[in-house]
């Protein structure tokens, strides 16, 4: 199995090739200089030079999120590490798979606050997966496709490597990843047989089911999303789906009734109520979904497929848990539903459909246009159409717009949404979308942005044009941190506290003096124009939304409020002043 | 909420760097007990070694620790004794105690009660070796408290399944 001695840095770029990677996201330093070294004299790995290391693991999380690969950065030591740290959380929280590979300082003067020494492994240990440090040579293959192993397998997640730099200079011998197979780390992947002729039992017997689709199935791969889409279809039953699992079930099909939660459609709120049987299908019971945990889908016997046992039974006990991938347990559900071919109770399903269509009827996505303002909803609502059709790649920031964009933009399929779910990270969308367009250079990849959470990544501007990367930002421009601001109107009695942004660039002049194109539509009837020119450009360009500033974003269901108490629009006022445990909640 | 019960869980692991951090820093980021835990090195050709922990929570906590702890890369196996039945749980205390006259006499009878092994001696001081259940040796000390308690060092629970298989 050993091969021709090779350096530290050979190894580490042998094996990335050797694990499937074609791009890397990084920033040179002291500590990596080897690596980079490595990285002039060959030609198989791309790498892309990012503007700020935070950047990087974005980009990573955009590619792997847009792929089902894994996404791979490379920083220095101390302060390159460091600034990567947001992006590793983001990746754990979301489940993406990202190898990290970090310079570190040579292994005798590790403990001695050397120069840019950072304790690494320390910092990032409660927000990777796994986390290596390398201090022996011969570790270093092993270590190397273990990492890609553990960000993949499972529930897929950010793992960091640690690379003193004695150990990128040294030498060893190479072996590839067939040499090493994992001690101890094997998830199941198939769910125990009982339990799944339990979960048949309980689907049969529903008069009022709903498919609970989330983001475990967009990371199990397509053929997730097409398995679930049959099971779906065969049974008749409606479907809602998450932030996190836009696309994994087809939103223009008849059953299913959009993105539920926090900021989610009335009907798929209410069926989450008032529902006797869930099947939850890589969903985590996230609080963003459920609400008051108490009057969370009370009646509901509920079945939950996940890969991680730990995500069974920790805020909402369940009745059926079904540990393994979703994708392979979804097979297992599809063969036991046809072999045991049932009739669910026809009679209750029409009344629960009448149920919905009432729910439906209300219309909650309606909003107030106007002739003189452009609304946000209807920016969107527009992007959307005029994009329809396209091959098109959508990533967000945090914020009103972000909802926006989930309520209205709607997805067909797996892997074309990107947003940061679980830790909300202002600053994703537009790295996101580089790493994105990274992996579909012809594709069409648009950030939909706020003005705030743009400018916490604008650097990254820069690489865009660096590596011709078209990509679009579509600034929802209200000049507010406009979700902060409704807050602090609906739950702080109007105090806009710091929620306003003086003194904002001219995105204009700044997509012009970072050599993008820069639009702009201030009026209703500039905006489809302004969209048009934003797809015809060629080369990256912002389009700068200049929206109407205090719109809110509904429905709502306040903090600390049940799916039945959701605020529908401007007119109606919580029943009842949101509680003190509700104003402790995030 | 529902009832808070301890339990005792056995962790068998990869002896390598960082895997005491990773079970620690698991307990304090999510909250949860520790009453006490322990860890060496069990089977040296394997590398591996095992964590005794001592910990109270409602039932889904407890399920929750213990799923958690299993999703840890290095972790081979998680087994909680006090779910699978017969187990026998066993702590070591050192305890030095300094007391002249009566006291020191009284020392060593209660010591003697308690199986307890003086194994250093001073004129006017006695450490003693105990080992037991935690119990035990809360009574011990709690009784060598008033006769001139120095200084205690306990080793924490280890615990093993009674029976023939191993973990
Ligand atoms: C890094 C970070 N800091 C702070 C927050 C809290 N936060 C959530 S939304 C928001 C405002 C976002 O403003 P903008 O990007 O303009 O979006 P809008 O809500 O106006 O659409 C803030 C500050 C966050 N999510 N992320
Ligand atoms: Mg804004």
């Amino acid at each position: 199995m050993a091969s021709r001695e090779m350096t530290g840095s050979e190894i580490v770029l042998k094996a990335l090739i050797d694990q499937g990677v074609d791009t890397v996201f990084g920033y040179p330093g002291g500590a990596v200089l080897p690596i980079y070294d490595a990285i002039f004299a060959q030609n198989e790995l791309r790498h892309v030079l990012v503007r700020q290391e935070g950047g990087a693991v974005h980009m990573a999380e955009g590619y792997a999120r847009s792929t089902g690969k894994v996404g791979v950065v490379l920083v220095t030591s101390g302060p390159g590490a460091t600034n990567a740290v947001t992006g590793l959380t983001d990746a754990l929280m979301d489940s993406v798979p990202v190898v990290c590979l970090t310079g570190q300082v040579p292994t005798h003067l590790i403990g001695n606050d050397a120069f840019q020494e950072a304790d690494t492994t320390g910092i990032t240990r409660p927000c990777t997966k796994h986390n290596y440090l390398v201090k022996e040579m011969d570790d270093l293959p092993r270590v190397m496709h273990e990492a890609f192993h553990v960000a993949r397998s499972g529930r897929p997640g950010p793992v960091v490597v640690d690379l003193p730099k004695d150990i990128l200079m040294g030498k060893g011998a190479y072996a590839g990843p067939e040499n090493f197979p994992h001690r101890s780390y094997r998830p199941a992947t198939k769910a125990d047989r009982d339990r799944i002729a339990e979960a048949v039992e309980l689907m049969a017997g529903a008069k009022r089911p709903l498919f609970y689709v989330g983001g475990g199935v967009v990371n199990s791969g397509p053929e997730a999303s097409k398995r679930l889409t049959r099971l779906v279809r065969l049974t008749g039953y409606p479907a809602t789906v998450t932030l996190m699992g836009l696309g994994a079930f087809p939103a223009s099909d008849p059953q299913c009734l959009g993105m539920l939660g926090m900021h989610g459609l009335y009907e798929a709120n209410l069926a989450m109520h008032d529902c006797d049987v869930m099947i939850n299908v890589g969903a985590r019971f996230d609080d963003r979904v459920t609400g008051r945990l108490a009057d969370f889908s009370p009646g509901s016997k509920k079945i939950h497929i996940d890969i991680d046992p730990s995500s069974v039974n920790k805020n909402v006990p369940v009745d059926v848990p079904l540990i393994g991938d979703a994708g392979e347990v979804l097979g297992q559900l599809l063969r036991a539903w046809k072999a045991r071919d049932p009739r669910p109770d026809a009679a209750a399903l029409a009344k629960w459909w009448k149920q919905i269509d009432a729910w439906r009827a209300r219309d909650c996505l309606n909003f107030a246009d106007s002739e003189t303002a452009i609304k946000p909803q209807r920016a969107i609502k527009r992007l959307y159409e005029k994009t329809l059709g396209r091959d098109v790649y959508i990533t967000t920031e945090v914020g009103q717009h972000q909802m926006w964009a989930a309520q209205y933009f709607r997805f067909e399929e797996p892997n074309r949404w990107m947003t940061s779910g679980g830790l909300g990270t202002m600053g994703y969308g537009l790295p996101a979308a580089i790493g994105v367009q990274v992996a579909h250079p012809g594709s069409l990849v648009i950030d939909i942005a706020g003005e705030a959470s743009f400018l916490m990544n604008i650097q990254e501007l820069s690489t865009a044009v660096q590596y011709n990367l078209p990509v679009k930002a579509f600034i929802i421009n209200n000049q507010w941190m406009g979700m902060v601001r409704q807050w602090q109107e609906l739950l702080h009695g109007g105090r806009y506290s710091e929620s306003y942004t003086a003194a904002l660039p001219d995105f204009v002049k700044l997509a012009e003096a970072c050599q993008w194109t820069g639009l702009r539509a201030t009026r209703p009837d500039e905006l489809d124009d302004v969209i048009d020119a934003m797809i015809a450009t060629d080369g990256p360009a912002i389009a700068d939304i200049v929206v109407e500033k205090e719109e809110n974003c509904f429905p709502m269901i306040p903090s600390g409020a049940a799916h039945n108490e959701m605020l529908l629009g401007p007119d109606e006022k919580a029943e009842a002043p949101v509680s003190e445990e509700g104003m402790v909640l995030v | 909420m529902s009832d808070t019960e301890r339990h005792t869980i056995s962790v068998l692991v990869d002896n390598e760097a960082g895997v005491l951090a990773r079970v620690i820093g698991l307990f304090s980021g999510r909250g949860y007990n520790i009453e006490s835990l322990t860890v060496a090195e069990v089977d040296a050709r394997n590398a591996l070694s095992r964590i005794t922990v001592v910990t109270v929570g409602t039932p889904m906590i407890i399920e929750q620790i213990k799923a958690q702890l299993d999703r840890l890369v290095p972790v081979h196996k998680v087994v909680d004794l006090t779910n699978e039945g017969a187990h026998v749980e066993r702590e070591l205390a050192l305890v030095k105690v300094k007391a002249t006259g009566n006291r020191r006499v009284e020392s060593l009878r209660i010591a003697d009660i308690f199986r307890a092994r003086a194994i250093d001696s001073t004129g006017e001081s006695f450490v003693f070796e105990i080992s037991g259940s935690t119990e035990k040796l809360d009574a011990f000390i709690g009784l060598m408290e008033p006769l001139g308690l120095v200084d205690v060092s306990r080793t924490g629970v280890a615990a093993i399944a009674r029976g023939t298989e191993g973990i």
